[in-house]
């Protein structure tokens, strides 16, 4: 026999009777935009879009999780399914009583040991990859990344050339990427603090940590510009030191390359080389005392090297288009446009500014 | 009055599911904890000590028969912690007292024996900020004596409680138990350290 | 030999009132301190809630405007301490607080004045985190704080985290002591540990987790603390610091973390589901198992957070295992919670919505959470909205709606009347749907590359939609709370009284009055089963069915004793002033480390008057 405040709910009707097939209805509507939301992932064309992977080494990773995922949705239908069902077969129903069990050993012991047994088939394949990621290949290309507050500098040491946040490389070659953790930063002396190097269609990130060096592969096999990021909270800019992966051809990676070990001569006469070199009175050091304009000559690497600048699609860590209008707001005042730039405001006149840019735009 | 009620008079907090006190199972929850925290620095110190970019080294500047000496008066003081304790358990409070003055006595010859080894340390170049192994050190110990020195202050409050008639009751020799067992931990992570920290030789 | 002992009088008379502020604010009863952990808590939810609201405002569109860098990097940062350290750690802790007691047949805690300090170590720490907007600018590290950058962070926000979390962490590990003892030490007579509610068992494992990973942190926070204001090494890299130093201790502390989180509100849900399906909780035994086994494992996962900071294969693959294994003893929770559903007379209730919301949200929560294990792949997702996208499925799915649904299944217990049950299930669907559009759609946005910890995201980067419907998402939260705010109001002015059992319980808190009298029990239970009362009240029949034992109401005459009996001879312990003197001590250093070394000194002094105070204090007994 029920009290009245019992009898209450066993009788409330919004969500019994007849509602129960509006559940049912309102319930797979739900069911029906989840997969949606799932099919909706794959759809929209994202630059660093992680389900498109376009490197051998990505590839590994996406292989995983071409496994992993769907046996996760079947066990999401599965489980979600059981569970709604139970939720509504099981429903308050008059002359309805529960049935007191407290257990079943046998569906314990099986609900137990097949979740297990799915994870183990998982595991050999991963602990594999991760072994796998981790060897050498033979051939690849040397590259060493530092990470600064909040910008990429690229050396390539077998090829003798330093250059910033657009990293070139060719196609169909693996890249053993150094991830060398800087102590200090170089600009303020600093303590740097940790980035994380990503270029998602690529490979998976790694840390680059103050003090410590790091392996990563890294391949494109097709020609392309991929985009990437800093992954690890490094302070204001952290949403502002992205990078560029340029993919290309092997000969014109060599054309590249050739270009970048090559002096620059000819711009020697502009103005605002004279003013990049020497500075001036109203500027308290002139750019070259962070800035190298040779990828050839790795000093100073205080700030990016600049050399080849005028080719480069973006600057300021891959997130202004290399355009005068751009050029020019980051000149007048660095850490307005970028939070925490550590590229002081020079105070530039216009006219210093303008020269500047011209001289910029002729490094080739 | 029914059986019933009787039963609710009857103090429940005296009876507990385990028959143990509740004060002095938190006491050693309590000191759990601080098995971790204690572990947590040592660890560190561990990891830092060879890491010395500038600085001395620590074996260039531990004096093992003066820490030596240190410890040694630090686990008489467990001794006459015991005897505090045997005191009280047989009414004998005057002894409780003599007792606990001594153990105080010990943990201050203590903490001033490290007083007087971070000053020379800090003299001959070692400080907090000095290296890696300058912080792991000073902390790790640092917080040691900070025990240490809250045990003495504890172990005077007794003195004083003592001396006011308030550990005559039967609860009396708990209270002296629960701070004689912080007391005899604080003096085991000091064995931990001086063994880990200055005994076992570095690169 | 029993002296004679002069009566002893403390600084202050013990206070002795009963009602009125200066009654909650001396007060030692659990049930009060409950309360208060619980509202406070909720207070600091509705201003997390701001928090994420603005970064939901500022991440609406691309190239937002709402919050610049510095802003948007103190709002992220607060956002986090505030939901774990302000939220959802002091709502299982009030929960924990009101409800074990009862559960277990206890008339309190094994130590009220401890209790009492524990809540407002807790208050006064958040208060403390909280001025820091205040006086230059709140943490702006990250909840999680990685060195070097919080070590050389400018301006005072860093030590205030780092200062604050430990004043926090007093709190968290004196209720964690307190707990511990009471359940171990506590129970009626016939209360085995394995006759106890399921709450009970989650909770004894979770304050063991807090006994042991607070520590860890403790000594964390202290190393950052000496590197920010005293100059020492620890994370310095120029002179031999690790920086992964910091993430070992801090996840050490931080996988058991999570695990404080989420257990007790799989407690709750593990007894409010077979309330409302009127059969027991299926698997007992294995539940109880799996969230010790979950205790355990759970210490040997934590550098899966780890997995892109270069510990070489070796670890990585077992990291890799420890974390998929622990998908197991949580599996076969889940699996438990269906069977207890299976086959009974479920009644739809609006605490019975959020439990099964909690179980639905979970299982998501968990796949996520089994996808990162692939550690190739976790590099991918690892620092991006995926992440973001799984734990607050398990920790707003999970942990908050197992929290709601236990303040809609204990409300009339506590307050003696009833939420509309209408506006709760308003309040559940909002919730719900708001919940699943802020946050699915971060599983798509990190798989497209949008990375956490960005104040800002460019166009073009096909992360608009989701963005816009998250944010969308995260508004429909929070009228959902408004529509729990005016249930409250509404149903408080009805008053709609619940008597002792609404719900038709099965625990002991169900047998005593709602509200409880201040010593809860007037007999102290004899317990001889598990689900003692719901045994008292109902027989199974050969077909296994039950049967009421008696019509009417259940065993009163036992369970209240009489009006005049209540509450005579039964003496609880009497409020005190010197847990909250104490408890000031604490953030008066905290300023002091921060602003004038002075204060430090002052503030020692004060917590160790307090506790002086609190030692030398008479006890109950002697003052009557």
């Amino acid at each position: 026999m029920l009290t009245g405040v019992e009898a209450k709910f066993i009788t409330e009707q919004d969500w019994m009777g007849t509602p129960g097939k509006r559940k049912s209805r309102i319930l797979f509507g739900l069911v029906l935009a989840t997969f949606a939301l799932l099919v909706a992932a794959c759809a929209p064309d994202a630059p660093q879009d992680v389900l498109k992977p376009e490197g051998l080494f990505a590839r590994e990773a996406d292989r995983l999780w071409r496994i992993v995922f769907p046996i996760a949705v079947v066990i999401f239908f599965v489980v979600e399914g059981v569970l709604i069902f139970a939720v509504i077969k099981y429903r308050q129903r008059p002359g309805r009583e529960a049935k007191q069990f407290h257990g079943n050993t046998k569906i314990e012991v099986a609900l137990t040991a097949i979740p297990a047994l799915i994870l183990a088939g998982i595991a050999v394949p991963t602990v594999r990859t991760i072994f796998d990621l981790a060897e050498e290949r033979p051939g690849s290309m040397q590259v060493t990344v530092n990470a600064h507050q909040f910008w990429w500098e690229y050396n390539y040491p077998e090829l003798g050339i330093t250059t910033a946040n657009e990293l070139h490389i060719p196609v169909g070659q693996p890249v053993r990427v150094r991830l060398e953790g800087l102590l200090t930063d170089p600009v303020d002396g600093t303590e740097e603090v940790i980035h994380s190097f990503w270029v998602p269609r690529l490979m998976g990130a790694q840390d680059v940590v103050p003090g410590r060096a790091e392996f990563v592969l890294l391949q494109a096999d097709r020609p392309g510009e991929y985009w990437g990021e800093c992954k690890e909270f490094c302070g204001l800019s952290h949403a502002n030191m992205r990078l560029r992966v340029i993919a290309q051809p092997q000969e014109e990676f060599d054309a590249w390359v050739q270009d970048m070990q090559a002096t620059e001569e000819h711009e020697a006469t502009l103005e605002g080389a004279d003013l990049f070199v020497n500075g001036a009175d109203n500027i308290g050091q002139p750019c070259s005392a962070c800035h190298s304009v040779e990828a050839s000559q790795e000093q100073p690497r205080i700030g990016p090297n600049l050399g080849g600048f005028s080719e480069r699609g973006t600057f300021a860590g891959a997130i202004f288009e290399n355009n005068e209008e751009n050029l020019s707001a980051w000149l007048r005042n660095p850490p307005a446009v970028k939070p925490g730039a550590k590229m002081p405001n020079l105070n530039l006149t216009s006219e210093q500014v303008d020269a500047l840019i011209e001289y910029l735009q002729s490094l080739e | 009055m029914s059986a019933q009620e009787a039963a609710a008079h009857a103090p429940a907090e005296h009876q507990t599911s385990t028959g143990l006190d509740n004060v002095k199972l938190a006491m050693w929850a309590f000191l759990g904890s601080e098995c971790l925290f204690f572990g947590s620095l040592i660890s560190t110190y561990l990891l830092y000590r060879n890491r010395v970019l500038d600085g001395p080294r620590p074996h260039e500047i531990y004096d093992i028969p003066y820490t030596s000496v240190s410890s040694f008066v630090l686990l008489m003081s467990s001794v006459t912690m015991v005897l505090a304790l045997a005191a009280i358990q047989r009414g004998d409070h005057r002894g409780l007292r003599i007792w606990l003055l001594a153990t105080a006595m010990l943990g201050t010859v203590f903490i001033g024996g490290q007083v007087y080894e971070f000053t020379a340390f800090v003299e001959e170049g070692l400080k907090l900020s000095t290296s890696t192994f300058g912080s792991a050190f000073f902390v790790m110990t640092g917080f040691h004596g900070a025990h240490v020195t809250v045990g003495i202050f504890m172990l005077l409050s007794l003195v004083g409680m003592s001396m006011f008639g308030r550990l005559s009751d039967a609860d009396g020799p708990r209270k002296v138990e629960l701070i004689g067992l912080y007391w005899h931990f604080v003096d085991i992570v000091w064995i931990v350290i001086f063994t880990v920290v200055y005994l076992i030789p570095t690169n | 030999m029993a002296t004679v002992v002069a009566p002893r009088r403390g600084i202050f008379a013990r206070p002795t009132g009963a009602t009125g502020w200066l009654s909650w604010v001396t007060t030692v009863d659990h049930k009060r301190i409950g309360i208060m952990y619980c509202v406070t808590a909720f207070a600091f939810f509705i201003i997390g809630g701001l928090e994420a609201l603005l970064i939901r405002a500022q991440l609406a569109q691309p190239n937002g405007e709402v919050l610049s860098a510095e802003a948007y990097n103190q709002f992220f940062t607060m956002h986090g301490i505030t939901m774990i350290f302000l939220v959802v750690m002091p709502m299982g802790v009030g929960l924990m607080n009101y409800l074990i007691p009862l559960m277990i047949g206890a008339r309190d805690v094994a130590f009220p004045r401890l209790n009492a300090f524990s809540y407002w170590v807790f208050l006064l720490g958040g208060l403390f985190i909280y001025s820091s907007f205040f006086l230059g600018g709140a943490p702006d590290g990250g909840w999680f704080g990685y060195a070097p950058l919080s070590t050389q962070l400018p301006g005072d926000g860093m030590t205030f985290y780092s200062l604050g979390l430990q004043i926090l962490g007093v709190a968290s590990l004196a209720g964690a002591v307190n707990f511990i003892i009471t359940i171990i030490n506590m129970r009626a007579p016939g209360m085995t540990l394995m006759r106890m509610p399921v709450f009970v068992w989650m909770s004894l494992v979770t304050t063991f987790l807090l006994l042991f990973a607070m520590p860890v942190i403790a000594v964390a926070l202290f190393q950052l603390m000496f590197d920010r204001v005293y100059e020492a090494n620890f994370f310095r890299p120029s002179a031999g610091g690790d920086p992964l130093l910091w993430q070992h201790l801090f996840w050490l502390f931080g996988h058991p973390e999570v695990y404080i989180m989420i257990l007790p509100a799989m407690g709750i849900v593990s007894d409010v589901l077979p309330t409302f399906a009127r059969k027991p909780i299926f698997g007992y035994a294995a539940i109880v198992f799996a969230g010790i086994a979950i205790g355990f494992m759970g210490w040997g996962v934590w550098a899966h957070h780890m997995f892109a900071a270069g510990l070489g294969p070796v670890a990585n693959s077992a990291f890799a295992l420890s974390t998929m294994f622990i998908a197991v003893p949580t599996g076969v929770k889940i699996f438990n919670w269906i069977g207890t559903l299976w086959g009974g007379a479920i009644r739809i209730t609006t605490p019975f919505l959020f439990a099964v919301g909690f179980v639905a949200m979970f299982i998501i929560g968990g796949l996520s959470g089994v996808s990162h294990s692939i550690v190739p792949h976790d590099q991918q997702q690892t620092d991006t909205y995926y992440i973001v996208a799984h734990f607050h499925y398990v920790l707003f799915g999970g942990a908050i709606f197992g929290l709601v649904a236990g303040f809609y299944y204990w409300w009339p217990k506590v307050f003696g009347y009833l939420l509309s049950e209408a506006l709760g299930k308003l309040h559940f669907w909002l919730m719900f749907i708001g919940f699943n559009l802020a946050f699915a759609p971060m599983h798509i946005l990190g798989l497209q590359g949008m990375p956490r910890r960005y104040y800002t995201y460019p166009d073009g980067m096909g992360w608009n939609f989701w963005n816009l419907i998250s944010t969308l998402g995260g508004f429909v939260i929070a009228l959902s709370f408004v529509v729990f705010i005016v249930n409250v109001i509404r149903s408080h002015k009805k008053r709609e009284e619940a008597g002792d059992d609404p719900w038709d319980g099965r625990t002991l808190e169900w047998s005593i009055p709602s509200p409880p009298p201040e010593y809860n029990f007037a007999r102290v239970p004899v317990v001889q089963a598990r689900d003692d009362w719901w045994h008292k009240k109902y027989v199974e029949t050969p077909e296994g069915e039950p049967t009421r034992v008696f019509a009417g109401g259940a065993n009163g005459d036992d369970a209240h004793g009489s009006e005049e009996d209540a509450g005579h001879g039964i003496h609880m312990p009497d409020p005190s002033y010197f847990p909250l003197v104490a408890s000031f001590g604490l953030p008066i250093m905290g300023y002091g480390v921060i602003f004038q070394p002075v204060l430090i000194g002052v503030g020692a002094l004060i917590l160790m008057l307090g506790l002086f105070g609190w030692v030398l204090e008479p006890s109950a007994e002697e003052a009557h």
